[in-house]
């Protein structure tokens, strides 16, 4: 059987491409900064000297790390339900998000808490520099830049991983796709379409991070600055250990 | 027999059967995966630039892509063209295509992680660049490479879950037909995760050890 490719059919729908492009956008925006908030606080929270705290911090980090994304929004929006917990669809799937990303960022965050060296936490306390200065200043500014590319590529599958919420019918790029076919029976030319689209935004969020991280850290642009003026290569291969074991799936 | 409510043996039996279709099509989905991923790290450093490119577009195309609009399009892009595959087959042939470029990917970083003398000294001894690939540069990725792999693996069995969208009967779809019966969604959820988890926390663990094992060789080198 021949089957021509028509994409003819689609070109009606592109405001409502459009829409569910940036609905995964809104979505993945607000999970990766309350995610990334969330995670911070667990990551330190770990770390900290409360036991009790770190051992649940540890097992909700390897909890959220070995189940399945989709079984964690099944979970949340069908399961809370039935205790009478009702929540709209969106709100349930950008919740499923948070408590997913936050896990993955907590690891991620953790292990640049780790490479800090202890002579620089001393040294700081020598200095008498507060807790929470220390915290900020010493400890999660330079780990964030350390793993901030494992963090952007997290950011990435997040964005992809969002599209399992149209499992539970949240609207998004993925569940517009699905109306759209089933509207016009161009199922294949409709994902192709929905593909693209995501490729566009992937490339777009890498854009927006690359930028992102050329404006938040200041001590790296000024090390680019100077090593662009002595007519050196900049001074960073990054290094991500931690990029192969993220995926939110 | 009755454990629950109205969850019984006969239900648990059923998800415990579909744990053996999540390992065959994460099986499945590996040994293609790896071997499609090997072709593209072989492509993504070759000494020739346009297959490079190539490799490069293919993994960076491929990473952009959810695996859920993949296995639609290759699940519908095989029905058009009038393939009628069972869900397995589908399923697997789209997993092949995203493990491969995340493998392809993870891989290639090893290779080059490999010190440039290697190459060097091979070269120097008349090796041509299959034999020293295949002699003394992936031998030595290979242990490079063990940890980095088994976490990637832990990807693939989550990965499975979503071939259920398909209708491939996996421990998630097997979860959502026995809440579809007896609607006890939260006991279900948990016991379908609790499985997964089982599945694995072990898998991360031997991934985590290794790496830090890998991690101690290396500063004593």
């Amino acid at each position: 059987m021949k089957y021509h490719l028509d994409f003819s059919a689609l070109l009606p729908y592109w405001p409502v491409f459009l829409t569910g492009a940036w609905l995964t956008l809104k979505m993945t925006i607000v999970a990766v900064v309350c995610g990334v908030c969330v995670g911070t606080g667990v990551a330190f929270a770990k770390r900290g000297r409360n036991k009790l705290l770190a051992r649940a911090c540890a097992a909700y980090i390897e909890i959220v790390r070995n189940t399945p994304f989709l079984v964690q929004i099944f979970l949340l929006y069908f399961g809370l339900a039935s205790f009478g917990v009702r929540m709209p669809t969106f709100a349930a799937a950008v919740l499923a998000m948070i408590i997913n990303i936050a896990a993955y960022a907590a690891e991620i965050i953790r292990a640049g808490l780790e490479s800090v060296p202890r002579g620089q936490i001393e040294a700081a306390e020598c200095l008498g520099l507060s807790r929470w200065r220390i915290g900020w200043h010493v400890m999660l500014q330079p780990s964030i830049e350390k793993v901030y590319p494992a963090l952007t590529g997290q950011f990435l599958l997040m964005m992809q991983a969002s599209a399992m919420a149209s499992q539970i019918s949240a609207e998004e790029l993925t569940a517009i796709a699905n109306t759209v076919q089933s509207d016009t029976f161009r199922s294949l030319e409709t994902y192709i379409v929905v593909a693209a689209l995501y490729l566009a935004l992937s490339l777009l969020i890498k854009l927006i991070t690359g930028l992102l991280g050329k404006v938040l850290f200041k001590r790296r642009r000024v090390l680019r600055q100077a090593a662009a003026r002595a007519g050196k290569p900049a001074p960073f291969a990054s290094q991500a250990s931690v990029a192969s074991h993220g995926g939110a799936a | 027999m009755t454990l629950y409510g109205s969850f019984t043996t006969t239900h648990l039996l059923y998800l415990v059967m579909a744990i053996g279709w999540t390992l065959v099509l994460s099986g499945l989905a590996f040994v293609l995966g790896s071997i499609a991923g090997f072709g593209v790290m072989l492509a993504r450093i070759s000494p020739r630039p346009w297959l490079r490119w190539l490799a490069m577009l293919y993994i960076e195309g491929i990473q952009g892509i959810p695996l859920l609009i993949l296995l639609f399009i290759v699940y519908f892009g095989l029905s058009v063209y009038g393939f009628t595959l069972p869900s397995l087959v589908a399923a697997g042939l789209a997993m092949m295509v995203y493990v491969s470029a995340y493998l392809g990917d993870i891989w290639r970083g090893c290779i080059e992680a490999m010190p440039k003398p290697q190459w060097e000294a091979s070269e120097c001894l008349a090796m041509s660049r299959w034999q020293t690939l295949r002699l003394v540069i992936v031998p030595q990725a290979l242990r490079l490479s063990l940890p980095p792999t088994v976490g990637f693996l832990v990807q693939i069995i989550k990965m499975t879950s979503l071939a259920s969208v398909i209708g491939f009967v996996e421990l998630t779809r097997a979860g959502q037909v026995i809440n579809n019966t007896i609607f006890q969604p939260f006991l279900i959820f948990s016991l379908v995760g609790a499985f997964y988890f089982a599945l694995c926390y072990p898998l991360s663990r031997w991934s985590e050890t290794m790496e830090k094992k890998l991690n101690v060789a290396n500063r004593q080198a």
